[in-house]
């Protein structure tokens, strides 16, 4: 024991003085999850409104007054030829163009089906997908208007009218902030980007200098020199948790709705596969970096893109999402996410949990053993 | 001036060559992470899971169901016959959508009062939640108005169409493919990362084994230092550009439909400020371990997620859209996404482009001042 504790000690030593690291250790998560948590938004609102209205009546203003109320589209501009439309899309000044045929009041008085145009800019493909659902949703709106008026008249001569009424709840995340989708991911992404190649440079570095067959030649076992080595990262990984838990509570104001204990336990789990990957990474890599460039290109960038953070898994393609079953942020992302939005428990994680850690236990043997092959 | 130059630049030419490493970072891996990450990138909201628990069992009830299930977006995989079901799917994201009909369902709407229709959605995602929630209104809303104008076909009373038919057409991206608009931001995050990492390690590893030296007191400008350090990687990150243009053209069908010349012109001036920011960083950091940190902290998330790559800007609180200004892939992608979705001239994107060409002036200005200032 006492060994081990002079090994912790000697890591904590070698990060102490190296002045550039402590900073990248405590103050860039937090630093970054500011940034993320402010900048990861996805709202949809301002959707930017020119409106080409060759019909200039009352009813067509009437229309052009549910969306400018509808808290959803700012008014840009009113357009007076075809050929200026063209222009709005192009520069980017407008997003959305509605036009309204001449013939529009008229054929709403003469109960006519009358067309409106929707004119979308399209290359921001979910942004357009959300413009068109409120346009067409506004749409609607004033049809239903048109008919519930009729309706009045109906009901008074005695006939029934059905209508459905739609009563929309939204579990979780009621007011649909996506910071509380966004904000647990980060947390997770966070504390895999650190403890991984955290730990992948400091063995790498003691094999580059040297002192690292300075270790292998006194008397300690190399579970002892591991666990050496891999105490600190954890200790680091969970003061890191602790903090950005924190700044999210305070800050941001995203509470944990789950158990924080349940939390801090899988994320020991989830850090035996980090420091697993980065053990195994310094297996291959001579040189600091080596390690770098393969943490960063085969860890890193594909549990960004692939774990479900901000792409959805089920949108991939077939090859894709079996790729990213082997990728312990995956399921880290839903455990953090069901924990702090859900609330729920170790009976709903149960699937996640369990694969988390068969995929840590083999991670971490493959790479320990890897490790001891190249000791000896 | 430029005799001198040349030894420098065929010397960095032959140093890229040998290290293979390097040479794989610049080449392949951009056109190896497009192709990765292009099919997995995705925001389409399709297939969303659907459960239905229907309490009343009539044929209305039944029709309703149907007009879920023709829609392209739903998914229907959970007929309920429990209530309590409902929490297990949405806990365990089995389900996005529960849709309830209450077994007054169709008498009320017989009656011809408001039936109600209870809707759950998973909203922990918010973004997919609120086009979820988009859907399903335009769905019921729809099928309201399908029901009463058919009463008013039989009354013979009134005679009444819909009084207004939304027609939607989108531009530049008409099958509203959300990889035509993350594409174009997966270029510009990737080449980001090569260049500013390949630039900064290969200066700073000089630094580590002072070759540096050697060329710092042979009568070399700083000026001609630079430009012989940054035209062959100029040069390379160009063809990776060129590979990387071509991977997305044959895998994603993403046409340049604007002029090539612009595209090329706009490209350059975008690696070049990826080059400055390397060669910033190699001044300012004395170990490979320490720039390869710092290229990674301002590269990959910034560029991620401040660039309007996912996230737009117009969204963000105002200090950290003052923030983006100095993210250069802000500016690259307007002009792109202009570019090659558009077809727009440099009238659409001049003010980028002026923008861009001061972040160069700045960075590589920052770097004369801080070599001359550390004599390297």
């Amino acid at each position: 024991m006492t060994k081990i504790y002079h090994l912790i000690r000697k890591e904590f030593l070698q990060l102490k003085r190296d002045k550039k690291m402590l900073p990248i250790i405590f103050v860039a998560p937090i630093f970054q999850l500011i940034i993320l948590g402010y900048a990861v938004n996805m709202d949809i609102k301002n959707i930017q409104l020119a409106v080409y209205d060759l019909d200039k009546s009352s009813k067509s203003r009437e229309l052009i007054r549910g969306f400018t109320n509808s808290g959803y589209f700012t008014l840009i501009d009113y357009i007076n030829h075809y050929q200026e439309l063209d222009h709005y899309l192009d520069y980017g000044k407008a997003s959305l163009v509605v036009v309204i045929p001449n013939d529009f009041a008229k054929k709403i008085n003469g109960r006519e089906t009358a067309q409106v145009q929707i004119i979308i800019d399209g290359s921001d493909s979910s942004f357009a997908m959300a413009s068109l659902q409120y346009a067409t949703l506004i749409l609607n709106r004033y049809s239903q208007n048109i008919v519930l008026e009729l309706i009045r008249v109906m009901r008074y001569q005695g006939l029934r009218i059905p209508q459905i009424i739609p009563q929309v709840r939204v579990w979780y995340n009621p007011e649909l902030l996506s910071k509380n989708f966004m904000i647990p991911g980060v947390l997770a992404l966070l504390l895999m980007v650190i403890t991984a190649l955290l730990t992948s440079l400091g063995l790498v570095r003691e094999r580059e200098i040297g002192t690292m067959e300075q270790l292998i030649v006194t008397p300690i076992k190399s579970y002892v020199l591991l666990t050496g080595k891999l105490a600190p990262f954890v200790l680091i990984g969970m003061i890191d948790v602790i903090l950005v838990i924190t700044v999210a509570n305070l800050w941001f104001k995203v509470q944990i709705k789950g158990s924080v204990i349940l939390l801090l336990l899988l994320c020991i789990i989830f850090l035996l596969t980090t420091l697993g990957l980065g053990l195994f990474v310094s297996t291959i890599s001579k040189t600091q970096q080596q390690a770098m460039m393969v943490t960063m290109f085969f860890i890193m960038l594909p549990m960004i893109y692939l774990s479900g953070f901000v792409f959805p898994i089920e949108n991939m393609p077939k090859i894709m999402q079996a790729i990213s079953y082997l990728l312990p942020l995956r399921y880290f992302v839903v455990i953090v996410r069901g924990i702090f939005l859900k609330g729920v428990g170790i009976k709903e994680l149960w699937d996640e949990t369990l694969l988390l850690f068969l995929l840590g236990i083999f991670i971490f043997s493959l790479s320990v053993m890897r490790f001891r092959k190249k000791l000896g | 001036m430029f005799k001198k130059l040349k030894p420098i630049i065929k010397k960095e030419f032959r140093q890229i060559v040998r290290d293979r490493r390097i040479l794989a970072v610049l080449l392949f891996v951009p056109a190896f992470l497009l192709m990765m990450f292009g099919y997995a990138l995705n925001f389409d909201v399709k297939h969303i899971s659907l459960a239905v628990y229907d309490e009343d069992r009539t044929p209305e009830s039944r029709n309703l169901i149907e007009q879920f299930i023709h829609s392209e977006y739903f998914d229907w995989n959970y007929y309920l016959n429990d209530k309590k079901a409902v929490d297990k799917l949405l806990d365990n994201e089995k389900a996005k959508l529960v849709i309830i009909i209450p077994n007054n369902f169709s008498k009320k709407l017989k009656r011809g009062e408001g039936a109600e229709v209870q809707i759950i959605i998973d909203g922990a995602n918010a973004n997919t939640a609120s086009i979820i929630s988009g859907y399903v209104n335009s769905i019921i809303q729809n099928y309201a108005l399908k029901i009463i104008s058919e009463i008013f076909q039989h009354s013979k009373v009134l005679r009444l169409n819909i009084p207004l038919e939304p027609r939607a057409r989108i531009w530049y991206n008409p099958e509203l493919k959300s990889a035509k608009f993350l594409v174009p931001g997966l270029i510009a995050f990737i080449l980001m990362i090569t260049t500013v990492i390949s630039t900064s390690l290969s200066i700073v590893r000089e630094k580590e084994r002072g070759t540096i030296e050697q060329i710092i007191v042979s009568p070399i400008h700083p000026i001609q230092l630079i430009i012989g350090k940054t035209l062959p990687y100029m040069l390379f990150a160009l063809v990776s550009a060129y590979l990387i243009l071509t991977v997305g053209y044959l895998l994603f069908d993403i046409e340049v439909k604007g002029s090539q010349f612009l595209l090329f012109m706009v490209t350059l001036i975008y690696l070049l400020a990826g080059l400055g920011m390397g060669i910033f960083i190699s001044t300012i950091s004395d170990s490979q371990q320490v720039a390869f940190q710092i290229s990674a902290l301002i590269t990959i998330l910034p560029t991620f997620i401040l660039s309007g790559f996912v996230f737009p800007i117009k969204n963000m609180p105002m200090f950290i859209q003052v923030v983006t200004y100095i993210i250069p892939a802000r500016y690259f992608l307007v002009a792109i996404r202009g570019i090659i979705l558009k077809g727009s001239g440099l009238g659409a994107f001049w003010k980028e482009v002026v923008f861009l060409l001061i972040f160069n002036i700045l960075i590589f200005g920052l770097s004369w001042l801080r070599m001359r200032k550390i004599k390297i």
